[in-house]
């Protein structure tokens, strides 16, 4: 195997976690609040506005329906205005980042609706506003589950920065497309389905193992 | 601890109403026309079965359930009108204690500890040493830096207590606080409420299904029934002279006097033909609980009384007996004069041949 390809392969593998850790960053600081939001905003909870709840609701749900290939070439508009171009490694992060958000947002609402009511009414009898709620008791009860969460969604951005190609994107998936399939080079395919599946394993395995460590439900994670 | 309201108590709860909608239109009522007052520095127990109404009247207080009609008042001030920093200032006045703890699981419990005073805005240091205090009161100092998962159930139930009574409250409302206990620990976190209720004069308003609870630390008791309090007084009195059948019933669990299963089976409720024995329940109270009344009266009339069952209990420090007796159905009126000479209430319950 030639050094140029072996530098091709890390350059690619380099422009993937870039990629999808900008967007996980990006798409937590803002999954997390509406994702809060949405766990926390029906009637008769904290935030009771069931309307705006509902509006959030269709919006979070109409971003997760369209098909992440659809949705690069869709925002492309969008994209220049934010990224001033609409090609290239960079801009690829917009389409990603629009993808995550929503997806973070419902990984965290679910993992704050897991967490026991009778925390809540815990915190109500002590005199907790609804802020000190959410900061105090239902993100640090759900942390283990919100950390699971973005685990899921960090191995599913990995999927979909494959299709950034699209767009001239770079990555592992763009250079598999070009050089795997279009120049028929198997070996780049097998080593870039090889490094995938080593990110996929080492993002899983890290994953899990902060989520364990913030986890003091059992007994049996007592100094982990 | 009677209707009016008296302006002293702790917790006034006033001709209280709440009803809910009901699914499909219409409206369950789960309380009615409530009235009660809580004295300051009592421990005050309301008992009754799962969906009387009692957990929603006890979330009245620190207005985590909003009275439909009537009203609410703890420490002078309408719970049930009070809205956002208002309603919070009343909580921080008083504790709650719940039955599955609600210990926040990812703080240690000295962090639960510190959450409410956190909640309160209270300085890092004065948290620090509030806190340790508190831990200690509770006997927990060894195990400051665990976390729930690790504690057995009356260590969290500690836990909890001392977090209630972390922002120095006048009140403590307990939710079945003991129920998830086994019967020892029960007994620890019962006497651990005591000493609380004595040392720092809190009032605690406590609700539970187990007339134990209420016999071994509450001064005043409420029977609450389908959303009605059917008897209310002195813990003694109700338990020495209960009037309604659910009181009757709940004591019943707890004295455990009750007819023997053969004797039971042959009662009647008229005198049979023949000699004929009277069954008797006596209740000592008093201080000639204590006295051996049953032997004196033998040898003074000449009777032969049979001894059914019977049990000597103890509510705070006044004891007080049952016993279920036969007599000579001939001689039984002048057994019972005998007694009631003697300041002893006696019930016939019924006839045996």
């Amino acid at each position: 195997m030639s050094a140029n390809l072996i530098n091709m392969l890390m350059e690619a593998t380099w422009q993937t976690i870039y990629m999808v850790l900008v967007s996980t960053i990006l798409g937590a600081i803002g999954g997390l609040p509406i994702g809060t939001f949405l766990a926390c905003s029906q009637k008769g909870e904290l935030l009771s506005s069931p309307w705006l709840n509902k509006v959030l609701g269709v919006i979070v749900n109409a971003t997760r329906s369209v098909p992440f290939i659809i949705l690069v070439v869709a925002i492309i508009p969008f994209t220049r205005l934010v990224a001033g171009t609409s090609i290239g490694t960079t801009a690829a992060i917009v389409p990603l980042t629009i993808a995550a958000v929503p997806f973070i947002a419902r990984l965290v609402e679910n993992a704050i609706r897991d967490v026991d009511s009778g925390l809540i009414e815990a915190a109500r009898s002590m005199g907790a506003t609804p802020m000190q709620i959410i900061r105090k008791v239902l993100i640090p009860e759900a942390m283990p589950g919100i950390v699971l969460g973005l685990t899921l969604a960090v191995v599913s951005l990995l999927g979909y920065s494959a299709m950034v190609g699209a767009v001239g994107g770079e990555g592992l998936g763009d250079l598999g497309i070009r050089y795997g399939y279009q120049r028929f080079m198997p070996e780049v395919m097998g080593l870039v389905v090889l490094i995938l599946i080593v990110l996929v394993q080492v993002v899983q395995t890290v994953g899990e193992w902060i989520a364990r460590r913030v986890d003091k439900r059992a007994p049996s994670n007592r100094g982990a | 601890m009677k209707t009016e309201s008296s302006t002293g108590a702790a917790i006034t709860f006033d001709k209280v109403g709440k009803s809910f909608p009901k699914k499909g239109g219409g409206q369950v009522t789960a309380l009615e026309d409530i009235s009660l007052s809580v004295e300051p520095g009592t421990i005050t127990g309301i008992i009754g079965r799962s969906g009387a109404g009692k957990s929603t009247l006890l979330r009245m207080v620190n207005g985590l359930e909003k009275p439909t009609s009537g009203k609410v008042i703890v420490g002078g001030r309408d719970v049930g009108d009070a809205k956002g920093q208002a309603l919070r200032d009343i909580r921080r006045e008083v504790g709650m204690i719940f039955q599955h703890f609600n210990l926040l699981s990812s703080r240690t419990v000295f962090e639960n500890v510190a959450l409410p005073l956190e909640i309160s805005g209270t300085p890092s240091g004065e948290i620090k040493k509030r806190v340790d205090d508190l831990v200690a009161r509770v006997g927990l100092q060894e195990l400051s830096a665990r976390y729930p998962a690790e504690l057995s159930g009356g260590q969290k139930q500690r836990v909890g207590i001392a977090r209630a009574l972390a922002t120095q409250p006048k009140v403590l409302l307990s939710d079945e606080a003991t129920s998830a206990l086994d019967p020892e620990t029960t007994q620890t976190v019962l006497e651990l409420l005591s000493d609380i209720n004595r040392d720092l004069g809190l009032t605690i308003l406590l609700i539970t299904h187990e007339m134990a609870v209420v016999r071994d630390i509450a001064s005043h008791v409420a029977v609450i029934e389908d959303g009605h309090i059917v008897e209310d007084g002195a813990t003694y009195d109700i338990f020495t002279e209960p009037k309604h059948p659910t009181t009757q019933s709940f004591l019943s669990s707890v004295t455990g006097v009750t007819l023997p299963h053969f004797i039971a089976r042959k009662l009647q409720d008229t005198p049979p033909a023949g000699p004929a024995r009277e069954v008797l329940r006596i209740t000592f109270v008093g201080d000639n609980a204590t006295d051996p009344l049953l032997a004196r009266m033998s040898s003074e009339l000449g009777l032969q009384v049979n001894i059914l069952a019977g049990a000597v209990e103890e509510i705070g420090p006044r004891p007080f007996g049952n016993l279920l007796i036969s007599v000579e159905a001939d001689r039984a009126a002048e057994a019972r004069a005998y007694l009631e000479s003697h300041e002893q209430r006696t019930e016939v319950l019924g006839y045996v041949s």
